[in-house]
């Protein structure tokens, strides 16, 4: 039986971790992803997990622990937001590199400057392209869910890659909400036991990991890394059917909600989606035909599935609560649009940028996204197509 | 411990294999083989490096001088990066996971010791992770071409510390790392350097890997690039380090600091500075005071070893 408990986001990372009980946990303390170690760290002290907790001195070695750990073999997992994620920046790179399977709750933060403790995505939008797979959650249920499912993902011997997962600050990781637990021992068996087949500790196969690699080898290197970001795709689904067997919550590269005969959608991460759902119930109780995407998968992209899920579609609006300054829109608009160039030609797509610096988004304001949505479904026309939504002009 | 022997000690295999790319008269690679010749045979050893010559010559792939397990991440965090593995071996242990002693070994030149590493290795230090620090010094940033570190000696000339006709070489002393480890309180700190036939450091190398918790290890590896000396001078440099009290070699065992060698005639610091290109610019009529000025800080410093010592 599922146990039902109240809990905030971070608590439920942390009672995650718990009953994966990793080798290594690596971290160093940023609002609002502080709570995670914290809680986590009361749990060896309890003699909770056998874990090796290392209390670092900063991000930078948080995530240069964790490729030591890593590398040696250790299920290693650890937490940030923004700056601690910025500081990480380098070495997020070389973890994926060097194939090491590390998890990471990133609870989603502004960056500097100016500073901010509040929520958006720039942080972990801007760690997109760091050979990391990107699991997005909407709230706590999910941020547990895909803690736990994470651990397979980046552990497959067909994926062999770091897994994020991002959750809001404050709105996901600190309100506390309704939950439903996997047991300890449940989750044991789903995650159940890491066996590398390399690592620095297999005194009988020494190995050399992080070789200078010249031209030669380099492009190579990175192309397989590439191959093991396709890869993560099927497993992914695989995983999310075991899942689902498990729990009977089902997950997917994203979720489609009231999408079946939608004319207008909008495409929006995290928690703004609960927001905009009871905005899509209000539109379908008036008769108009809204729908919803939540992409949970952002890295790999699942640019095929998406851009058919958009086609036939009259219009859509992405939501980026993370500005790239291109000019050009948000980094989910970019993506989007370039699916929908191959699978959703004939559906206008316009951006808003939201949210920034944990702006709050109100159901009125995602309204008036809906109704721009409408009169460019009505006249086939759009008047702008980079917008930012509930802001002072 | 058995009398130290470098014939018989030198018929142990090698865990730094030939073949790798340092240029010939550097220090470092005689330091790595020395302090890794200390391991006993049985025992595994996981060893990081900071990127730096060391990284860069010793595995390009698909190649690797390294005979234990090896691994490199970047520069700043061989410490953490080695730290991280350590605490695997401890959770792995516990549960059974790996069996065996495994030592952990991390090197990083000064650049990425005493600069861009220092926040990483004090944090890896204070923790009390069962390791060793060892810092290959070699007084500058020779992998990028002889740039001035916080290590390097006061005047000498480096690609950003460059002699001029205003400013004469780098213009500030040397970071006293050695010291601002022993303040770590950790069990093991001491200085070293290939010296004579390699006893002080196999020695320290020793105690250092297998005293329980972390060790710092400062030896002192001269590059014949950035120091402009003749190749086959390598141990004579050294040499005229130690003699001139430079480079005094000492250890920092549980707080209490001894002494490792008293020269028995002090030479001057000139005779130390004169085969070094890089102070070339200090010997002329006009630079003698700066000659005097190196001369009374090497002398200063020397004096408070003493001191700490009990030798005053």
């Amino acid at each position: 039986m599922a146990i039902k408990d109240k809990l905030s986001g971070n608590e439920a990372v942390a009672i995650a971790m718990r009953q994966i009980d990793p080798d290594v946990v690596a971290a160093f303390p940023i609002t609002p992803s502080t709570e995670v170690p914290q809680y986590f760290s009361q749990f060896v002290a309890n003699g909770q997990v056998h874990t090796e907790f290392v209390a670092v001195e900063s991000e930078h070695s948080a995530m240069s622990a964790c490729i030591g750990a890593e590398a040696a073999g250790a299920r290693t997992m650890t937490a940030t937001s923004s700056q601690g994620l910025a500081l990480m920046w380098e070495m997020l790179y070389i973890a994926a590199s060097l194939h090491l399977p590390i998890v990471m709750s990133v609870i989603n933060r502004a960056l500097s400057g100016p500073i901010n403790i509040h929520n958006d995505h720039s942080d972990s939008m801007g760690a997109r392209d760091s050979g990391w797979i990107q699991l997005y959650c909407e709230d706590n249920q999910e941020a547990y869910d895909n803690l736990i499912q994470a651990v397979r993902i980046a552990e497959h011997k067909d994926v062999q890659l770091p897994v994020m997962v991002c959750f809001d600050g404050f709105i996901t990781s600190h309100a506390v909400e309704n939950i439903e637990l996997i047991e300890d021992e449940k989750v044991k068996a789903f995650v159940g036991e890491y066996k590398p087949g390399y690592h620095l500790l297999n005194k009988d196969n020494p190995i050399a990991l992080g070789p200078l690699d010249m031209p030669a080898f380099y492009f190579e290197h990175k192309r397989a890394q590439a191959e093991c970001m396709q890869n993560a795709k099927k497993v992914i689904m695989e995983v999310a059917q075991e899942f689902e067997k498990l729990t009977g919550r089902k997950y997917g590269f994203f979720e489609e909600y009231r999408m079946d005969d939608a004319e207008v959608a909008v495409v929006v991460l995290n928690s703004t989606a609960g927001t905009a759902k009871t905005v899509v119930n209000e539109l379908r109780d008036q008769g108009i035909k809204a729908g919803l995407i939540k992409p949970r998968v952002f890295r790999p992209f699942p640019f095929e599935e998406i851009g058919k899920a958009l086609s036939g579609l009259k219009a859509v609006a992405v939501m980026d609560k993370a500005e790239s300054f291109s000019t050009a829109g948000g980094p989910l608009f970019a993506e989007i649009r370039s699916a929908m160039f191959d699978y959703a030609k004939d559906t206008k797509a316009i951006n808003y940028i939201y949210g920034l610096g944990g702006r709050d988004v109100r159901a009125d304001e995602i309204k008036l996204v809906y109704q721009d949505l409408i009169d460019i479904a009505r006249t086939g026309q759009v008047k702008s197509t980079f917008n930012y939504l509930g802001i002072r002009e | 411990m058995a009398a130290y022997n470098l014939k018989t000690l030198t018929d142990k295999p090698e865990r730094l294999t030939g073949g790798h790319r340092m240029c010939a008269g550097c220090g470092a690679p005689i330091v790595v083989r020395t302090v890794l010749r200390a391991l006993k045979p049985e025992d595994h050893a996981v060893v990081g490096t900071a990127t730096g010559c060391l990284e860069v010559s010793t595995c390009i792939y698909p190649y690797t001088a390294w005979k234990d397990s090896f691994i490199h991440s970047a520069f700043e965090n061989a410490a953490a990066t080695v730290s991280g593995a350590e605490a695997a071996y401890r959770a792995m242990s516990r549960t059974g996971k790996v069996n065996g002693t495994t030592k952990f070994i991390a090197f990083g030149g000064d650049g990425g010791t005493y600069d861009i590493g220092f926040q990483s290795l004090s944090g890896a230090m204070e923790r009390g992770h069962d390791m060793v620090y060892v810092c290959y010094d070699n007084e500058a940033y020779m992998n990028t071409g002889i740039q001035r570190s916080s290590s390097t000696p006061k005047y000498a000339d480096t690609t950003t510390s460059p002699a001029g006709s205003d400013i004469p070489g780098k213009v500030q002393f040397k970071k006293d790392l050695t010291m601002v480890m022993a303040a770590h309180n950790i069990p093991y700190v001491a200085q070293s350097a290939p010296f004579r036939n390699m006893r002080d450091l196999y020695e320290k190398a020793e105690k250092a890997i297998y005293t329980p918790g972390p060790a710092f290890l400062n030896v002192m590896a001269p590059c014949p690039r950035g120091w402009r000396y003749n190749t086959p001078q390598l141990m004579e440099v050294v040499r005229l380090a130690i003699d001139s009290c430079v480079w005094p070699l000492y250890e920092v065992i549980e707080g209490k600091f001894v002494l490792n060698y008293k020269p028995r005639k002090k030479i001057p610091v000139v005779d130390y500075l004169k085969p070094q290109g890089r102070f070339r610019h200090l010997f002329t009529k006009e630079n003698e005071g700066l000659l005097e000025e190196l001369q009374q800080e090497v002398d200063r410093r020397w004096n408070r070893l003493l001191e700490l010592c009990g030798e005053a």
